[in-house]
């Protein structure tokens, strides 16, 4: 994980963003900058947002600095896996999940069995508040955003786009293909955190209703 | 009976409340929002001896009419404008007392775009993640302000010898040209040598299609030198966008926090309140910094 030193471009006076290699040194890296945030170490830097292969650090009084002192940082390892996933309960009769099935070469109860088999981690959010983009499907599961997005997806709304899994938190337009629904609340800003997922936060998807068996 | 409380009598093209922003959840996808132009809002907060970070009203273009419904301390700032008290002209940038159910009305801007408006004890609406701001991407904070919407407002405990005197001019001149100092990156080798020289040579336009979220540009085109996707990745407040079309976005409060199109350079935070108050059509010149 350590093989290629993170790359870290300067983004205006007082923000770093910083290239790593893959997703899961992405990952590692995060939690090693919020280590050292939690420790003291970084002094005003009041974001730190993961996103695919980058890490933005906005609030860095001497981005020069950071950014030379951070690649030569020893990145510690992801945190062990204690406790469990959280697990969310799926109807899995999204509008394109028979197309979804067809694109991976499937049957639709095979779709299924596959979404549910994999342990899935909250990579960043974006796109609306509490909107995560979860990873964990194989890569050949990949499918493309669809042609024409659709105006309005409904609020739970379990979807897929190029390696992700995401949970519209609310009713808003987008691309993804809808596998199925959850009943979860994504995002309740009376809630700490608002947001149910979290960047680093691991996820099971369970059939909705099926016995509980190893959801937790 | 005291009721600390405004009724919007008329809520004019587009009015928020506004304070310095959500800083700390861009992580969770969630913009910083906040006024545009946060030295207004600093200054009119100043006024009328409120904390500078206390939610005040974001006008756009032709201001706004509020009836209190108890005695209250004002002031507008901003974008400069005629200011009526019950159909009496009173004073722009100062504190002005308003009678309990006398109507102010905040008039269309003179020159510039947004006007910001200060109540002593500030704008209590409910605070969501530590802000009371209206967050227009993403639906935080109240609505727009809408005719007979009641905005409570906290109590005035602004030291009555502090108002009327402060130690700023209100209002810097509003931009005949925008010139915005940009430093190049995270992604300038996303474009071609020539898109870069266009960038800090060529004179842009500010669009009419600019909102909250970003400052849109008419003008030349940048081309890209490479092409295929950027990974999704965080950005920040100033970012100079350029979408498939190649017309540079300037990312303002309301702006998302990641996104997958090129972000050329960054221009700095100290020339955002001047684009706050830019009009369509005024010339912008980007101006490259190290």
């Amino acid at each position: 994980m350590s093989s290629a030193a993170p790359r870290a471009l300067r983004v205006g006076e007082r923000a770093l963003l910083v290239e790593l290699a893959c997703g899961e040194a992405t990952e590692a890296f995060h939690a090693e900058l919020l280590r050292r945030r939690a420790a003291g170490a970084l002094p005003g830097v009041r974001e730190i947002v993961p996103a695919a292969r980058t890490v933005l650090l906005d609030g860095v009084a001497d981005p020069e600095r950071l950014a030379a002192e951070l690649s030569g940082w020893e990145v510690g390892p992801l945190p062990a896996r204690v406790g469990g996933a959280i697990g969310i309960p799926v109807r899995y009769d999204g509008p394109d999940l028979a197309e979804v099935a067809a694109l991976w070469g499937v049957s639709v109860e095979a779709a299924v069995r596959i979404h549910t088999a994999a342990e899935f981690r909250v990579a960043f959010c974006g796109f609306a508040p509490g909107f995560g983009y979860l990873t964990g499907l194989d890569e050949r599961y990949g499918v493309p955003r669809r042609a024409t997005p659709r105006t309005a997806v409904p609020a739970g709304s379990v979807a897929l786009a190029g390696p992700y899994t995401g949970v519209y938190p609310r009713s808003s337009p987008g691309g993804w293909q809808l596998i199925g629904a959850t009943d979860a609340v994504l995002w309740d800003t009376g809630r700490e955190p608002a947001a149910l997922l979290t960047p680093g936060t691991r996820v099971r998807f369970t059939v909705e209703g099926a016995a509980a068996g190893g959801g937790r | 009976m005291t009721d600390r409380a405004v009724v919007v009598v008329r809520a004019g093209a587009l009015t928020t409340v506004q304070d310095l922003g959500r800083v700390g959840y861009a992580h969770l996808g969630v913009p910083r929002s906040g006024a545009l132009d946060p030295a207004a809002v600093r200054l009119v907060n100043r006024l009328v001896g409120n904390p500078e970070n206390a939610a005040v009203l974001e006008t756009t273009v032709d201001g706004c009419a509020l009836r209190p419904r108890c005695a209250v301390t004002v002031a507008v700032g901003g974008a400069p404008c005629p200011v009526r008290v019950d159909g009496r002209p009173a004073a722009w940038g100062t504190a002005v007392r308003v009678p309990a159910g006398a109507v102010l009305d905040v008039g269309a801007a003179t020159r510039g775009l947004r006007g910001y408006v200060a109540i002593g004890g500030g704008f209590e609406v409910e605070p969501v993640l530590g802000s009371r701001s209206t967050d227009l991407l993403s639906g935080l904070g109240p609505p727009p302000a809408a005719e007979e919407t009641v905005l409570p407002l906290g109590p005035d405990t602004g030291a009555a010898a502090a108002r009327g005197s402060v130690d700023a001019p209100p209002w810097p001149g509003p931009p005949g040209e925008l010139v915005l100092r940009v430093r190049l990156g995270p992604r300038d080798d996303w474009f071609t040598a020539a898109a870069l020289r266009t960038l800090v040579t060529r004179a842009y336009r500010v669009s009419s299609a600019g909102n909250r979220i970003g400052l849109r540009l008419d003008g030349p085109a940048l081309e890209r030198a490479r092409h295929g996707e950027l990974a999704s990745e965080g950005m920040v407040l100033g970012a100079v966008q350029v979408p498939p079309d190649g017309r540079p976005v300037v990312f303002l409060a309301d702006h998302p926090t990641t996104g997958g199109y090129p972000v050329v350079g960054v221009v700095r935070e100290a020339d955002l309140g001047r684009v706050a108050q830019a009009v369509p059509g005024t010339p912008v010149r980007f101006t490259p910094v190290r």
